[in-house]
């Protein structure tokens, strides 16, 4: 029960650096925090009803993590080359 | 609910949330790096050994290099220190508040089911489901992976 206040504390951390950041990175670094939250959570209900199948999922959440932070850095880089900044309330041309 | 679990949760949580609230991107990252390094810590207490080695090698070996690599080839951190927050901190910390209270009251009114008695080795049993129950989603992980690699190449590179 502490853990699992700690991984929702942990998440919505992560949730308001996701609304509030303007860096694309700071953004991506608070998307880790929400992930490292669910893992966090697998990991106690493996624990906690001893089946091994939680902490696998939290190995599938980490590739998956990996996949996605490879990606949307090269996007970032992408957008830093063309914009010469990574500040996401800049980069607008698709807003209206 | 022991001294030990106290400290690693609250050096998760503060470096959590300086990880969102420092200006300098670059000290975020190194909180975050310390973040991750306790929640592998929290692993290991939690009985998970080979994840919280996972954690370390894949999160704080690969993943934070490659976004301090990122941080130094995009941003100008000598330069001026700009906001590093949008004009929506109140209304994202009000939904955020609105989000954890509902998700507390659900926990709170929650009865988890105890354990079942059954007992699991921590690497054999891993092992063992990995390569027979969930063989099709972790060559499926494993093409992901392939996929990630060959579209980062393309999106970055220089043409």
């Amino acid at each position: 029960m502490d853990y699992l206040i700690v991984s929702l504390l942990l998440f919505g951390i992560g949730l308001f650096g996701a609304l509030s950041r303007k860096n694309a990175i700071a953004i991506l670094m608070s998307i880790e925090l929400m992930l490292n939250a669910v893992n966090l959570n697998l990991i106690v209900f493996s624990k906690q009803l001893m089946d091994v199948s939680g902490q696998i999922f939290a190995l599938f959440i980490i590739a998956m993590a990996a996949a996605e932070v490879t990606i949307g850095l090269a996007i970032v880089l992408n957008l830093y080359r063309g914009f010469q900044e990574v500040d996401v309330d800049r980069i607008n041309l698709l807003k209206w | 609910m022991s001294f030990y679990f106290l400290f690693l949760a609250g050096v998760l949580l503060v470096s959590a949330v300086l990880v969102v609230t420092l200006r300098n991107i670059f000290h975020c990252a190194l909180f975050l790096i310390l973040a991750l390094l306790s929640l592998a810590l929290i692993y290991f207490r939690l009985g998970a050994p080979f994840v919280g080695v996972m954690q370390l090698v894949v999160y704080v070996g690969a993943i934070m290099i490659l976004i301090l690599f990122a941080i130094m080839l995009t941003s100008r951190l000598s330069h001026r220190l700009q906001r590093a927050s949008n004009q929506q901190v109140i209304p994202a910390a009000l939904a955020v508040l609105f989000f954890l209270y509902f998700a507390l009251t659900v926990l709170r009114r929650t009865s988890f089911p105890r354990n079942f008695g059954g007992h699991f080795d921590p690497l054999l049993d891993l092992g063992k489901a990995l390569l027979t129950a969930y063989l099709l989603p972790f060559e499926v992980i494993s093409l992901i992976l392939l996929v990630a690699l060959v579209g980062a190449i393309v999106l970055a590179r220089r043409d």
